[in-house]
Protein backbone atom coordinates (compact mmCIF):
# COMPACT_ATOMS: atom_id res chain seq x y z
CA UNK A 1 0.00 0.00 0.00
CA UNK A 2 1.31 3.44 -0.87
CA UNK A 3 2.14 5.50 2.17
CA UNK A 4 0.24 8.78 2.44
CA UNK A 5 2.35 11.90 1.99
CA UNK A 6 0.89 13.28 5.20
CA UNK A 7 2.19 10.51 7.39
CA UNK A 8 5.77 10.44 8.60
CA UNK A 9 7.70 7.98 10.73
CA UNK A 10 8.62 8.71 14.32
CA UNK A 11 12.24 9.44 13.34
CA UNK A 12 11.15 11.81 10.60
CA UNK A 13 8.77 13.55 13.00
CA UNK A 14 11.60 14.05 15.51
CA UNK A 15 13.79 15.45 12.75
CA UNK A 16 11.06 17.92 11.81
CA UNK A 17 10.66 18.78 15.49
CA UNK A 18 14.39 19.59 15.69
CA UNK A 19 14.17 21.78 12.60
CA UNK A 20 11.09 23.52 14.02
CA UNK A 21 13.11 24.60 17.09
CA UNK A 22 15.20 26.75 14.75
CA UNK A 23 12.29 27.87 12.57
CA UNK A 24 13.56 25.73 9.70
CA UNK A 25 10.59 23.40 9.25
CA UNK A 26 8.36 24.13 6.27
CA UNK A 27 4.58 24.47 6.58
CA UNK A 28 3.99 21.01 5.14
CA UNK A 29 6.54 19.52 7.53
CA UNK A 30 4.89 21.21 10.50
CA UNK A 31 1.54 19.85 9.35
CA UNK A 32 2.98 16.33 9.19
CA UNK A 33 4.45 16.77 12.67
CA UNK A 34 1.15 18.01 14.09
CA UNK A 35 -0.65 15.05 12.62
CA UNK A 36 1.85 12.62 14.10
CA UNK A 37 1.58 14.36 17.49
CA UNK A 38 -2.13 13.47 17.58
CA UNK A 39 -1.52 9.76 17.92
CA UNK A 40 2.19 9.08 18.64
CA UNK A 41 3.14 9.11 22.29
CA UNK A 42 6.89 8.87 21.57
CA UNK A 43 6.82 11.90 19.26
CA UNK A 44 4.69 13.81 21.77
CA UNK A 45 7.17 13.14 24.60
CA UNK A 46 10.13 14.06 22.41
CA UNK A 47 8.46 17.24 21.20
CA UNK A 48 7.60 18.28 24.75
CA UNK A 49 11.18 17.78 25.98
CA UNK A 50 12.64 19.45 22.90
CA UNK A 51 10.45 22.53 23.25
CA UNK A 52 11.24 22.73 26.96
CA UNK A 53 14.97 22.67 26.15
CA UNK A 54 14.56 25.48 23.62
CA UNK A 55 12.64 27.56 26.17
CA UNK A 56 15.29 26.91 28.81
CA UNK A 57 18.13 27.99 26.51
CA UNK A 58 16.12 31.06 25.47
CA UNK A 59 15.43 32.03 29.10
CA UNK A 60 19.03 31.54 30.18
CA UNK A 61 20.37 33.88 27.48
CA UNK A 62 23.45 31.66 27.61
CA UNK A 63 26.25 32.81 25.33
CA UNK A 64 29.48 31.48 23.91
CA UNK A 65 32.48 32.70 21.94
CA UNK A 66 32.52 32.76 18.16
CA UNK A 67 35.13 30.49 16.57
CA UNK A 68 37.30 33.44 15.51
CA UNK A 69 37.14 34.95 19.01
CA UNK A 70 38.18 31.63 20.56
CA UNK A 71 41.00 31.22 18.03
CA UNK A 72 42.30 34.71 18.85
CA UNK A 73 42.22 33.90 22.56
CA UNK A 74 43.99 30.60 21.87
CA UNK A 75 46.79 32.12 19.78
CA UNK A 76 47.41 34.92 22.31
CA UNK A 77 47.52 32.42 25.15
CA UNK A 78 49.78 30.06 23.22
CA UNK A 79 52.32 32.87 22.86
CA UNK A 80 52.36 33.26 26.63
CA UNK A 81 52.50 29.51 27.14
CA UNK A 82 55.55 29.23 24.92
CA UNK A 83 57.36 31.77 27.12
CA UNK A 84 56.87 29.49 30.14
CA UNK B 1 47.99 13.51 45.78
CA UNK B 2 45.81 16.51 44.76
CA UNK B 3 42.25 15.77 43.66
CA UNK B 4 42.57 17.92 40.54
CA UNK B 5 45.40 18.43 38.10
CA UNK B 6 46.21 21.59 36.19
CA UNK B 7 46.77 21.69 32.46
CA UNK B 8 46.87 25.17 30.89
CA UNK B 9 47.16 23.74 27.36
CA UNK B 10 43.46 22.84 27.48
CA UNK B 11 42.13 25.95 29.23
CA UNK B 12 40.91 27.78 26.12
CA UNK B 13 39.27 24.68 24.67
CA UNK B 14 37.64 23.57 27.92
CA UNK B 15 36.77 26.75 29.76
CA UNK B 16 36.72 29.78 27.46
CA UNK B 17 33.00 29.50 26.62
CA UNK B 18 32.04 28.91 30.23
CA UNK B 19 34.13 31.85 31.43
CA UNK B 20 32.77 33.99 28.60
CA UNK B 21 29.17 33.28 29.58
CA UNK B 22 30.02 34.07 33.21
CA UNK B 23 31.67 37.35 32.23
CA UNK B 24 29.25 38.60 29.58
CA UNK B 25 26.33 38.46 32.03
CA UNK B 26 28.34 40.75 34.30
CA UNK B 27 30.01 43.20 31.91
CA UNK B 28 27.68 43.13 28.86
CA UNK B 29 30.45 43.83 26.37
CA UNK B 30 31.98 41.07 24.23
CA UNK B 31 35.39 42.72 23.86
CA UNK B 32 35.77 43.55 27.54
CA UNK B 33 34.65 40.01 28.39
CA UNK B 34 37.33 38.54 26.11
CA UNK B 35 40.00 40.82 27.57
CA UNK B 36 39.05 39.76 31.09
CA UNK B 37 39.20 36.08 30.13
CA UNK B 38 42.58 36.59 28.52
CA UNK B 39 43.83 38.33 31.68
CA UNK B 40 42.40 35.49 33.76
CA UNK B 41 44.29 32.85 31.80
CA UNK B 42 47.51 34.85 32.07
CA UNK B 43 47.04 35.36 35.82
CA UNK B 44 46.30 31.64 36.14
CA UNK B 45 49.46 30.80 34.29
CA UNK B 46 51.53 33.04 36.57
CA UNK B 47 50.01 31.66 39.75
CA UNK B 48 49.86 28.01 38.73
CA UNK B 49 52.22 27.13 41.57
CA UNK B 50 49.50 28.20 44.02
CA UNK B 51 47.01 25.68 42.62
CA UNK B 52 46.56 23.13 45.38
CA UNK B 53 44.23 20.84 43.45
CA UNK B 54 41.48 20.97 46.07
CA UNK B 55 39.06 22.73 43.73
CA UNK B 56 38.59 21.98 40.05
CA UNK B 57 40.54 23.97 37.47
CA UNK B 58 37.30 25.65 36.40
CA UNK B 59 36.43 26.76 39.94
CA UNK B 60 39.96 28.04 40.41
CA UNK B 61 39.85 30.02 37.15
CA UNK B 62 36.44 31.45 38.07
CA UNK B 63 37.84 32.71 41.37
CA UNK B 64 40.57 34.55 39.43
CA UNK B 65 38.03 35.86 36.92
CA UNK B 66 35.82 37.20 39.73
CA UNK B 67 38.72 39.31 40.96
CA UNK B 68 39.39 40.53 37.42
CA UNK B 69 35.76 41.61 37.06
CA UNK B 70 35.87 43.44 40.40
CA UNK B 71 39.11 45.17 39.32
CA UNK B 72 37.44 46.15 36.05
CA UNK B 73 34.57 47.85 37.90
CA UNK B 74 37.00 49.48 40.34
CA UNK B 75 38.82 50.99 37.38
CA UNK B 76 35.56 52.31 35.94
CA UNK B 77 34.51 53.72 39.31
CA UNK B 78 37.82 55.43 39.82
CA UNK B 79 36.86 57.57 36.82
CA UNK B 80 33.42 58.39 38.16
CA UNK B 81 34.41 61.96 39.10
CA UNK B 82 34.82 62.61 35.42
CA UNK B 83 31.40 61.27 34.57
CA UNK B 84 28.26 63.33 34.47
CA UNK B 85 24.93 61.73 35.35
CA UNK B 86 21.87 63.26 33.78
CA UNK B 87 18.31 62.52 34.84
CA UNK B 88 15.33 64.20 33.26
CA UNK B 89 12.53 65.05 35.66
CA UNK B 90 9.20 66.52 34.59
CA UNK B 91 9.04 70.15 35.54
CA UNK B 92 5.41 70.93 34.78
CA UNK B 93 3.01 70.88 37.73
CA UNK B 94 0.57 68.32 36.27
CA UNK B 95 3.12 65.57 36.13
CA UNK B 96 5.11 66.69 39.14
CA UNK B 97 5.84 63.78 41.45
CA UNK B 98 5.20 61.19 38.75
CA UNK B 99 8.93 60.77 38.27
CA UNK B 100 9.15 58.74 41.44
CA UNK B 101 6.61 56.20 40.18
CA UNK B 102 8.34 56.09 36.84
CA UNK B 103 11.50 55.11 38.58
CA UNK B 104 10.15 52.36 40.80
CA UNK B 105 11.00 48.92 39.58
CA UNK B 106 9.75 48.05 36.15
CA UNK B 107 8.50 44.48 35.78
CA UNK B 108 10.61 44.12 32.68
CA UNK B 109 13.77 45.22 34.52
CA UNK B 110 16.29 42.51 35.22
CA UNK B 111 16.53 42.03 38.97
CA UNK B 112 19.50 40.66 40.85
CA UNK B 113 17.49 37.50 41.46
CA UNK B 114 16.85 37.05 37.72
CA UNK B 115 20.55 37.48 37.07
CA UNK B 116 21.38 34.88 39.70
CA UNK B 117 18.88 32.35 38.33
CA UNK B 118 20.13 32.94 34.78
CA UNK B 119 23.71 32.55 35.94
CA UNK B 120 22.94 29.25 37.70
CA UNK B 121 20.95 28.08 34.69
CA UNK B 122 23.87 29.00 32.44
CA UNK B 123 26.15 26.93 34.70
CA UNK B 124 23.77 23.95 34.47
CA UNK B 125 23.66 24.22 30.67
CA UNK B 126 27.45 24.40 30.46
CA UNK B 127 27.79 21.43 32.83
CA UNK B 128 25.56 19.42 30.49
CA UNK B 129 27.32 20.70 27.37
CA UNK B 130 30.59 19.58 28.92
CA UNK B 131 29.32 16.00 28.94
CA UNK B 132 28.66 15.99 25.18
CA UNK B 133 31.23 14.85 22.62
CA UNK B 134 33.24 17.88 21.45
CA UNK B 135 31.73 17.98 17.95
CA UNK B 136 28.15 17.79 19.24
CA UNK B 137 28.76 20.61 21.70
CA UNK B 138 30.40 22.72 19.00
CA UNK B 139 27.57 22.26 16.48
CA UNK B 140 24.92 22.83 19.15
CA UNK B 141 26.57 26.06 20.32
CA UNK B 142 26.93 27.37 16.77
CA UNK B 143 23.34 26.58 15.89
CA UNK B 144 21.60 27.44 19.15
CA UNK B 145 23.66 30.09 20.91
CA UNK B 146 25.28 31.85 17.97
CA UNK B 147 22.23 31.44 15.68
CA UNK B 148 24.36 30.48 12.68
CA UNK B 149 22.40 29.17 9.74
CA UNK B 150 22.73 25.57 8.64
CA UNK B 151 24.70 26.41 5.50
CA UNK B 152 27.33 28.44 7.39
CA UNK B 153 27.92 25.67 9.94
CA UNK B 154 28.13 23.03 7.21
CA UNK B 155 30.71 25.10 5.32
CA UNK B 156 32.73 25.92 8.42
CA UNK B 157 32.83 22.36 9.74
CA UNK B 158 32.78 20.64 6.36
CA UNK B 159 29.72 18.51 7.08
CA UNK B 160 26.50 17.87 5.18
CA UNK B 161 23.14 19.25 6.27
CA UNK B 162 21.83 15.79 7.13
CA UNK B 163 24.98 15.20 9.17
CA UNK B 164 24.34 18.45 11.02
CA UNK B 165 20.77 17.48 11.90
CA UNK B 166 21.87 14.08 13.19
CA UNK B 167 24.43 15.81 15.43
CA UNK B 168 21.86 18.35 16.58
CA UNK B 169 19.36 15.58 17.34
CA UNK B 170 21.88 13.66 19.46
CA UNK B 171 23.01 16.80 21.25
CA UNK B 172 19.45 17.90 22.01
CA UNK B 173 18.44 14.45 23.26
CA UNK B 174 21.44 14.24 25.62
CA UNK B 175 21.06 17.81 26.79
CA UNK B 176 17.33 17.43 27.48
CA UNK B 177 18.06 14.30 29.53
CA UNK B 178 20.89 15.97 31.43
CA UNK B 179 18.86 19.09 32.17
CA UNK B 180 15.96 16.92 33.30
CA UNK B 181 18.23 15.30 35.90
CA UNK B 182 20.22 18.35 36.96
CA UNK B 183 17.97 21.34 36.58
CA UNK B 184 14.25 20.64 36.18
CA UNK B 185 14.08 18.14 39.06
Amino acid sequence: MKKSFLFVSCDEAQHICDKAQYGEASTSERLKLMLRLLYCHVTKTYSKKNTKLSETIETSKVQCLKAEERNKLQSEFEKELSKQ
Amino acid sequence: MPKHQINPNDWVKLYSDYLFNYTITRVSDREIAQDLISETFLAGLKSMVNFKGEASERTWLISILKRKIIDHYRKINSNKGKAEVRMNYHSDTETEGDWLEERVSDASDKTAEDTLVNSELGDAIYDCLGKLPEKQAEVFKMKTMLDYDTETICKELDITASNLWVIIHRARTSLAECMEKNWYN
